[in-house]
């Protein structure tokens, strides 16, 4: 691993347009290919999206007509799954929303904390050991986590911290998540670095620099951040299965899991209901953040 | 340019070491630095960088939680040429980034490309290829695709209902299983799309002009321009994919119930980790495991980055 990961600023910068080409393609194309390529998006779109809407509709059919029915309309409108799906794992599933959603805002506020303090001192100090430095941390955006997990394991249950929160939120207070300070530096790189001599001119240390002048600077970098904090750790399941053990303290994605151990057929509706419950959100944050979203993919190529 | 860097290049000319305050005057942000990245370094410390190293020396030892670490030299590294489960974990996961990486990366690549074509509507189709992406690694999903290719699941009814009888259960024979967790990667080729096509935007308009103007054809202009200038784009993609791939877990995990069944088809890699370590408790064995992980990740981007001199292109 003492490669480099190849720098996406090199490829890709948000700001770039192709400007007019598009008189060349027209030229040769017709009608009838433009009409097949729809045609192919159209396809492309009905496999993307049916898996899912084929979900939504059979948590609001009646347990017994799931099955078979690849349909996706609906005769009848049965919320019945949901009110059984609620309770239908012991602990209300309000429960292990409200968990996933401590753990997810601990989780984002502690990578928007120390991903840009660090993000700072790459992109804007110099200092001692800064290649190294910099050259572990994009070293470190390519460890999995099944790498650490099992000496991690034991440092937090020597500290009797096993089942609670800690061990998911606390590494994102300490910088963890790579990702998020390469994203962090290749947006710092990109402002200005005239703000900064002024300030330092108006007698600025770097402490007023980070946080009054380049901090509200850096919104849509945060807000990137924000929006994919939100999915990997609404998603995470790996880390969360092994730190989380007693029902009480499980998030979503564990009590879906549980769904499969308690299955017999009369629990399908349920499990389809509490599945449909557990993307509401990620569907939501994706309305809200698109610009984001789709910016960020694009600048740092992030999942 | 500051003097003290002036003094630096002076000195490396004269071809003297620098003394230390020198050394100290190059690098004037060691203390603010120190503080600005104070959770970094104590993340390294604590939650990277010492586990990989605690891993390698459990990694020679036998340790079940309970008591301490018993050296065992290179016991475990020997159990991994006769674990037949080993192997066979590290064929279902080759297979599955063997198979699917290209898969979902040239599906899309494809698709960026007609998108990229001046279509109208690009947002839209943008955002619905997106949504499998956003939602494909949850539980909910790979729950749901239990149930697509299960005995009595959507895809039977779907071919039911075309005329062609089918009971059996795709994620139940060892035959189709891992075809079934592919399938749901290439599914999931949203997110490397959107980077395909904010690349393709890079891709200056004078070149196709100039192209056009020399009276190339579209096939050739794709060839000469399009493919060569996206390459960095493609690579970048396929490190990323590779790895992510190789640690792939919740699908599998979900869809066998965590067994790795049926007849350990979907036994992946961090999934027979996850059993070694965290069921059977033999830490000392899934750190060698995780050891193991680490060098085959490091060499397969090694060899990505080395075959990545024949056909990434790089203008400048």
């Amino acid at each position: 691993m003492t490669t480099e990961t190849p720098s996406t600023r090199t490829l890709i910068t948000p700001t770039g347009r192709r400007g007019s080409v598009e008189p060349y393609r027209q030229q040769s194309r017709s009608r009838w290919a433009t009409a097949l390529r729809h045609a192919l998006m159209i396809v492309v779109v009905v496999i993307s999206l049916y898996p899912v809407l084929w979900m939504l509709v059979s948590s609001l059919r009646p347990e017994g007509e799931i099955f078979g029915n690849p349909s996706l309309i609906l005769t009848t409108f049965e919320w019945e799954n949901y009110t059984h799906g609620w309770t239908a794992l012991g602990t209300p599933f309000g429960t292990y929303l409200l968990n996933s959603g401590i753990i997810v805002l601990g989780s984002i506020i502690g990578n928007l904390f120390s991903c840009s303090l660090a993000a700072y001192a790459f992109a804007r100090l110099r200092f001692r050991f800064q290649r190294p430095a910099f050259a572990y941390m994009l070293v470190t955006l390519m460890l999995p986590i099944h790498v650490v997990i099992v000496p991690q394991y034991i440092l937090w249950a020597q500290l009797g911290l096993n089942d609670s929160f800690w061990p998911l939120i606390v590494p994102k207070f300490l910088a963890t998540d790579a990702f998020f300070i390469f994203l962090m530096v290749q947006f710092i790189r990109g402002l200005p670095k005239e703000l900064d001599e002024a300030a330092r001119i108006d007698g600025a240390g770097h402490g007023r620099i980070f946080f009054q002048i380049l901090l509200p600077l850096m919104t849509p970098a945060l807000a990137t951040t924000t929006i994919f904090t939100f999915i990997w750790v609404w998603n995470d399941f790996f880390s969360q299965l092994i730190f989380l053990t007693s029902p009480t303290n499980y998030t979503v994605p564990i009590a879906l899991r549980s769904f499969i151990d308690a299955q017999s057929t009369s629990s399908f509706g349920a499990m389809f209901a509490m599945s449909v419950v557990s993307i509401i959100p990620l569907i939501l944050i994706f309305g809200f953040g698109q610009k984001f979203l789709i910016k960020g993919i694009a600048t740092t190529g992030l999942k | 340019m500051s003097i003290a860097e002036l003094r630096s290049m002076a000195n490396a000319r004269a071809g003297r070491r620098r003394t230390k305050a020198e050394r100290r005057a190059l690098t004037p942000d060691n203390k603010p630095a120190l503080l600005f990245l104070a959770p970094f370094i104590l993340g390294a410390a604590v939650l990277t960088l010492g586990p990989i190293l605690m891993s390698l020396y459990l990694s020679f030892t036998d340790f079940n939680l309970l008591q301490d670490p018993q050296w065992v030299g290179l016991d475990n590294y020997a159990r991994m040429v006769g674990d037949t489960r080993l192997h066979q974990s590290l064929m279902v996961t080759l297979l599955y980034v063997v198979i699917g990486v290209p898969l979902q990366l040239g599906v899309a690549l494809g698709l960026a490309i007609l998108l990229d074509k001046g279509m109208r509507g690009l947002p839209f189709y943008r955002s619905a290829f997106y949504l499998p992406s956003l939602l494909g690694s949850s539980v909910a999903i790979a729950m749901l695709w239990r149930l697509i290719f299960g005995a009595n699941g959507l895809l039977n009814a779907l071919l039911g209902a075309i005329g062609i009888d089918s009971t059996q259960s795709w994620i139940g024979s060892p035959e189709t299983s891992l075809s079934t967790i592919i399938l749901l990667h290439v599914w999931m080729f949203g997110s490397p799309m959107v980077i395909f096509l904010a690349g393709l935007r890079q891709i200056p308009a004078e070149l196709y002009e100039a192209a056009a103007t020399d009276g190339a054809h579209a096939w050739a202009r794709f060839r000469a321009i399009t493919l060569p200038l996206l390459t960095p784009i493609i690579f970048f993609n396929l490190v990323l994919a590779v790895i992510n791939s190789f640690s792939s877990f919740t699908q599998a995990f979900i869809v066998s119930g965590g067994t790795g069944g049926p007849a350990d088809s979907l036994l992946f890699y961090t999934l027979y980790l996850y059993q070694e370590g965290f069921s059977s408790f033999r830490m000392g064995y899934a750190s060698a495991l995780a050891w193991l992980l680490l060098i085959i990740i490091g060499v397969l981007t090694a060899i990505n980055f080395w075959l990545s001199k024949f056909w990434v292109h790089y203008d400048d």
